[in-house]
Formats: C-alpha cells, structure tokens, sequence
C-alpha cells in the first residue's frame, strides 16, 4: 500500500462511495474471504446477502478495521485508505451498528451519544449540550427520548439511537448488521424507509447486511451476494427475482422439499395454558395472564418481537422458570414440570440456543442424545444400572437418520456446529412418540439446506398428529409453518388467528402492541 | 429511663453515628467508585487495616497526623493498584484476588504493626458540634472530625463527577458494557485499574480514622470487619454515593446503640448491643438478595451479578 491518503482534516457530511478490490482474509488454512471487490456508489442503498459463514461479516470487518485483510485495498470516495482500527474508520467517517447493541444500558441517550464524540469535555456542560442535540435532532428524521437511560427504551428506539450516533457523529458511510432483526416488521419499515429517503438524498450511503428477501426487494438499491467467501453475483435489485437471489446464496446445495401440510380434522386440545404468570430476575412481570390453547395435529405459532415473554414460556414449559400464577394442563391433566411427567404425557421440546439449554456441551454426542432414556431400558438395568452398548447403538442410528455430522458419537456434543447441535437435539426429542412439542427459533442460524430438514421434521410431527407450540422470531416461518398464530406482546397473547384469515400487516401491528 | 437520660441516649447515638459512621464512608465510596467501574474488591478489609497502622506509624514519627492520613491513602493506593494490576491478568477472579488481598494487607499491617501497639501517636483534631447547647455532655457526644466532612465531600463530588464529567461516564461505561467501551476505544483494564486505585486510597484514609481519630489507637482487633461490612454497604446503597453516606451513617447509628445505653448505665445486653452493626450487615444482605431492586442498579459487568 503506497498511496495511503491522510486522514481528511474536514469530516465528509455529504455521503461517501466506497470499494474494495480483491479483498481475501484468512484464517488458518481456510480463507474466510476470497478475491471480493465491490463497489457502492455514494447514496446507495446497498445489500450484502449470504448464507451463515458466507463472509458477510468477515467483509464488514475488514472493512471496519477489526480484521486486516491479506489482500486488498479499500477506497472512500475513490481514494486509497488505509484502516488499520475501527477508530481510523471513524475517523474517515464510516460507522457501524453491530447486532448486539453498543450503548451503555445504564446512561441516558444524550450521555451515550456525547460521550461517544472523541472530543467529549472534561465536564459536560448538560444545558449546552442538550441545546445542541436538540439542534441536531431538529434535522433528523425520527427522534429519540435521550433524557431516560437506554436499559428503559425499546429494542426499536435502541436501534434508531444507534443510528442517530453514527450521524451524530458524523459517519456518512453506514454499516448495519441485520438492523431489523430485533424490531417489529412496522419498525422495520419505518426505519429502513427513512435510511432509504436519506440515501436517496445523498445524505448518507448504506450497506445493509440482510437474509430477508422481502426487506432487500423493497428497500436496497443493489445487493452483492456472496457465498463461501466469494462473490456470488450481484447488480441493481430491480433486475433480479428473489428465485435469482436464492440461487446465487445457495449455489447447486440440494434443498429438501418442505413436508407438505395433511389437511387434518381438528383435533382435541391438548395443551392448555390458563392465565399463566411468571416473573423474570428483576421481579417484574414475564408473563402476564396468558391463554392459549394447541389442539392435537395443529402447529401454533407465536410470533413476537423478543424480549416480550417468549423465553420466559419455554423456561416455564420447561421447568426452569417457577410459575407465579395459572395452570398449565395436559390432556386434562395438570402439569408439573418433573422428568416424570415429561414422559408420561410425551412432551418433547426444542429450546433456543440448545447447547445451552438442552445439552451439557463436555459430555458425548451419545449421552447427550440419550437424556431421555438413560434411565430406562434398554439402556439402564433397575433404573440405575446403565449399559453403554445400547446407549451408543441407539445414538448410532439417531445419527445416520437424523444425518448429524459428527466424527463419532463419542465426541463432545460442544465441537459440533450449530446447525448439528439442533439437530442432535431434535434427533433425541423426536426419537418416540410426541404428543406434545414446544420448540423456539428452531432454525436460528442455521444455513438453507438445514432449515428446510428441521421445518419438515416439525411439520411431519404435526402430520402425526402432535400437537406443537412453535416460538419464533422469524414471521416467515410462522407463516409457513403454522395453522394458527398467536401473537405476543409484553408477555401476553393479544392476538389469535388461524393463518388463512390473517396477513403480515395484522399481525406485525399486534406485534407493535396495539 | 428519664428525658435527660433519653436526650443523652439520642445524642450519644447520633454523635456516635458521626464518629463511628466515617471508616463505612470512605470504604464504601472506594468501593462503590471500584464497582462502578466493573470489578468487586473485597481487600478492602485488608487495606482498611493496612491504612490505620501506616497512619498511626507515620503519625507517630513525624508528628503530624494528617500526613499520616496521606501516607494511609499511599498505603491503599498501593493495595489497589496491586488488586488492579492482578485482575487485569487474563484468566483472574476478581472476587478470590479481593480474599487474598484481604489476607495480605492484615498480614503485613500486623507484621509492621507489633511495634506500634504501645507508643502513642498524636492523634487528629477535632471540633464539637454540640458547644452552642452549653450542655458538656452533648458537647461531648458531638465531637466530630474533619475527615467526616472530607468524605460527605468526595460522595458529593463523586456523585456530581460520575454525572457530569467525561471521566464519571467512561467509569460507569466501563462497568456497565466492557464491549460497549471497547468500541468507544476506552481501555477498560486501565479504567478499572485506575478505579480500584483510587478506591484503594480512599480506604487507606478510612483506615487512618480508625487509628488517629476513633477508637484512636493501633491495635489488630481496630477493624473487626468494618472493611467488609462496608461492601455489603455499597449494595444496600445501590451504588450512590450519595445514599452510600446515609448507609454508612445507619450502620454507625448501630454501633453506638451499646456504647450509648451504656454511657447512661444501661448495661444489660451490652454485646448483643454491639453487635447491632453485624446483625444490621446480616439483614440487609437477606433484603437486598430478594431486592429486584437493587439488581437493576447493579453495573452490568459485576462479576457477582454475572
């Protein structure tokens, strides 16, 4: 790098272009990037898709000056730079919003946004520098309470105030990782439409780390699409189908065929939840008198902005949050959450971020898949006496049929990937007879090929006739999954449909809380 | 028990709390700025003890007690820094670090100490609220020191610095999102080293009251756990400095409940009396562990609440 250009003494307010020729990172022996040039002109509303490990992130980080690239240069307004820190970035007026937020829980809106300026005082001078955020929230698009601490405000206000920061100080270049995927889909498209006005005006340019076809059709200029850490294709949206964009993420990956929907009669109800309450670590209400009913052979899925109550159900499905108040009844039955009654009344379930909540990460694949019934032949003699012969031979089969990728079932459940953790998990729940299955954000994460198979084993369960609760983040596969959506909202239901009689729309202002 | 003796009582007590109250004030505000800033230090103790004998040592050398108050601080520092410097290794627990700090600065305040047991140091000044009363014994009782002033002070200027300067916001970003920080480019390791230091001499300075002032001499049953009441002080006062004062002036209020029926001859329950202070520690840690309050004030990167 010879012609590194200096940092600008005066900070662009106009928004800025940006390239990157034959960028390659990499990591040990696999390059996590390879040969990646882009460029995105100034007030362009830019998409970066790809499938998990695609090297999205690897991209914008290099670019960040996280990662130093082995190969390549990046240009700002045509000119050669060299990042060598997120702070060299700052300086040259390019920002990020990461997906886990950066701002302080505990300091107000107006000391996060003062203390992030590099020339912050010594003593803050609140009066003035209120009149001065006043001023520039004056000129922005949306506004932000900044007098409450951050912790109080909304996973949507946090992401607008992530925003304002970057202009606040004055990054014309913007860098969002999966801006939308805590807000509501009517925040979504509010805040994207407003980065859309604002790039349209030159005011800033965007580049936009998305997996949601929808948002990147409706809003994004241009998108490069990479995969396995090579560009895959790219170009204006206008002139490419979603089927064109799916194709470029995937390549040649064969795609399980969904497991088609049985038409089914109604059937019994099976779970009953009754005016169910709980409290999360602060004492404050979780669940707030909740109802809901899942019948035999029908998938109820709940749809919600997290942070809304929908861990707080799994835990107390699960046991491992008390419930304050209500009932929870099976098969007309009252249900307590003991091992016993699991299995008598044939409740299986998938937690979020399994390895965590479903298995215990040191032991092997084979004990792991065996929780379930170690304790019962053919795997234990009198109820204590356990045979590992069975244990491996039954986690053997589970394997193949299941086709977890493991080296052997004796390895540790924690060196598999993500996507295999999942499916060892669902292997080992789905193993018996289900008559009852509670699973959340089963495909968090996961690539193509793999959320097609676990959609499909939970549909087929249903095709049995189980009866399933499905928590989920993502209101694509609700409404692919589902036969009836619940919508939940500061820790209750407020909403119910069977999927036919309602849209996106409905269910996203429910979502919102009205 | 008649008006008098209740009226002395009274102001044996909130005379008591004055005197009694100002170590509690300086360890909590040095622990309440440690916390602030994401690490627990339980040495305090230690430093506490560690800062009433160098005070006392230097005091008796040179003559000049408030210098010894100074060399106190010095000690702490020394402490702190040393609990920031070993916390900053990857790998470190600050918790254990704090036991074992706790364990060394008794240690070697007892090793340097022995000598100064019987000589008698000149102690700090102090002045009486209570003159204006004429009444010599609420004259008495009202003795207070100038240290306690210095520590209402520092409270207030903590709190006012923690909200209004560039400082006080990157030790509660600091204590609050490491990551968050970090991104900011704020090194964390030397916020929080620089915080247990300072926090470190502020209990060095307790420390130099417990000898130099009240009870007033050096021996090694001075402390007796004040350095760690302290700490569960800082819970209860959901780390303000400002309602770190009021805690430590509650927690002197119960220390002098037996000194003060005594004084007008009550001695029935004496040391269930003096033992208010541990009974009082032993309460508010039961609340404040079911207090869902208190954990939405807790810094986010404490690692007790972790």
């Amino acid at each position: 790098m010879s012609a590194v250009a200096a940092i600008p003494l005066v900070k662009p307010k106009q928004a800025i272009s940006i390239e990157t020729v034959g960028m390659t990172k990499i990591f040990g022996s696999m390059a996590a990037l390879e040969d990646v040039s882009l460029k995105i002109e100034a007030g362009t509303f830019h998409a970066l898709l790809g499938e998990n490990g695609a090297g999205k992130s690897t991209l914008v980080k290099c670019i960040m000056g996280y990662y130093h690239a082995n190969r390549g240069t990046v240009l700002l307004d045509g000119v050669e730079v060299d990042i060598r820190n997120p702070r060299d970035a700052r300086a040259l007026g390019v920002g990020m919003v990461y997906q886990h937020f950066t701002l302080v829980p505990s300091l107000t809106g107006a000391e996060n946004l003062v203390i992030s300026r590099a020339d912050a005082p010594a003593v803050i001078d609140w009066k003035k520098e209120m009149r001065g955020l006043n001023e520039f929230l004056d000129h922005m698009p949306f506004r932000v309470p900044l007098d409450v601490p951050v912790s109080s405000l909304a996973a949507g206000e946090k992401q607008k105030l992530e925003i304002l920061k970057l202009l606040y100080l004055d990054q014309r270049l913007m860098i969002l990782d999966e801006p939308t995927s805590v807000l509501t889909p009517g925040e979504a498209d509010e805040m994207l439409g407003l980065l859309r006005g604002m790039a349209q005006r030159k005011e800033i340019t965007v580049i936009m780390i998305s997996h949601k076809f929808r948002e990147v059709t409706t809003f994004c200029d241009s998108v490069t699409v990479l995969r396995r850490g090579r560009k895959a294709g790219g170009g204006n949206v206008v002139d490419l189908t979603t089927e064109q964009m799916a194709k470029m993420m995937i390549g040649d990956t064969v795609i399980r065929e969904g497991a088609t929907r049985k038409p089914r009669p109604a059937g019994d109800t099976v779970l009953e939840l009754v005016a169910l309450e709980a409290e999360d670590e602060e004492g404050l209400p979780a669940l707030d008198k909740l109802n809901l009913k899942v019948s035999a052979g029908e998938i109820v899925g709940i749809a919600g902005v997290s942070g809304n109550g929908q861990s707080a159900l799994v835990e107390v499905l699960s046991g491992q949050r008390p419930l304050k108040n209500g009932r929870i009844i099976v098969k007309a039955q009252p249900f307590e959450p003991d091992r016993d009654t699991y299995h008598r009344m044939k409740i299986f379930g998938l937690p979020e971020e399994p390895l965590k909540n479903a298995t215990v990460p040191k032991m092997t694949v084979a004990e792991n898949m065996a929780f379930r019934t170690f304790d019962r032949p053919p795997t234990a003699k009198f109820g204590w006496w356990l045979s590992p012969g069975p244990m491996r031979v039954k986690a053997q089969e589970l394997i193949e049929r299941y086709r977890v990728k493991t080296q052997s079932p004796e390895s540790a459940i924690a060196d598999l990937s993500g996507g295999n953790v999942q499916r060892a998990v669902l292997a080992r729940e789905l193993s018996s007879d289900v008559d009852v299955l509670i699973v959340a954000n089963p495909c968090f994460g996961l690539d193509f090929a793999s959320v097609a198979e676990i959609r499909a084993q939970i549909m087929e369960q249903r095709n049995r006739g189980a009866a399933v609760l499905l928590l989920s983040e993502d209101l694509d596969e609700i409404l692919e999954l589902a036969d009836r959506v619940a919508v939940m909202s500061g820790g209750t239901i407020n909403y119910v449909s069977s999927i036919e009689q309602t849209d996106r729309t409905t269910i996203g202002k429910h979502m919102a809380g009205h | 028990m008649s008006d008098s003796a209740f009226a002395i009582v009274f102001f044996a007590i909130v005379g008591g709390a004055l005197r009694v109250s100002t170590p509690f004030m300086f360890v909590a505000l040095g622990e309440c700025l440690t916390e602030k800033s994401g690490r627990v230090n339980l040495g305090l103790e230690g430093t506490l003890v560690l800062g009433a004998m160098t005070a006392y040592a230097v005091s008796y050398h040179s003559g000049y007690p408030w210098l010894g108050v100074f060399a106190a601080g010095l000690s702490g520092a020394v402490l702190g820094a040393m609990h920031g410097y070993i916390c900053k290794l990857p790998k470190v627990n600050d918790i254990a670090v704090g036991i074992a700090m706790m364990l060394f600065g008794t240690g070697i305040a007892f090793f340097f100490g022995k000598a100064y047991i019987q000589p008698s140091a000149p102690r700090l000044e102090s002045f009486s609220l209570g003159a204006w009363t004429g009444n010599q014994q609420i004259a008495t009782a009202l003795q207070i020191n100038p240290l306690l002033l210095v520590g209402i002070a520092v409270a207030i200027l903590m709190a006012w610095a923690f909200a209004n300067t560039k400082w006080g916001l990157i030790v509660r970003m600091a204590g609050d999102s490491a990551p968050a920080a970090t991104a900011m480019g704020v090194s964390v390791d030397l916020v929080r080293f620089l915080s247990t230091t300072f926090g470190g001499f502020l209990a060095g300075v307790g420390g130099a009251f417990l000898s130099l002032f009240y009870p007033g001499s050096w021996n090694q049953g001075l402390s007796s756990g004040q350095g760690l009441m302290a700490v569960a002080l800082v819970i209860f006062a959901r780390w303000s400095p400002v309602r770190c004062i009021i805690a430590a002036l509650l927690f002197g209020a119960a220390g002098a409940i037996g000194p003060a029926l005594q004084s007008v001859g009550i001695t029935q329950g004496y040391y269930f009396f003096n033992a208010a202070p541990y009974i009082l520690t032993l309460l508010i840690m039961i609340a404040s562990a079911g207090s869902k309050r208190a954990m939405r004030d807790v810094p986010g990167e404490l690692s007790i609440t972790k």
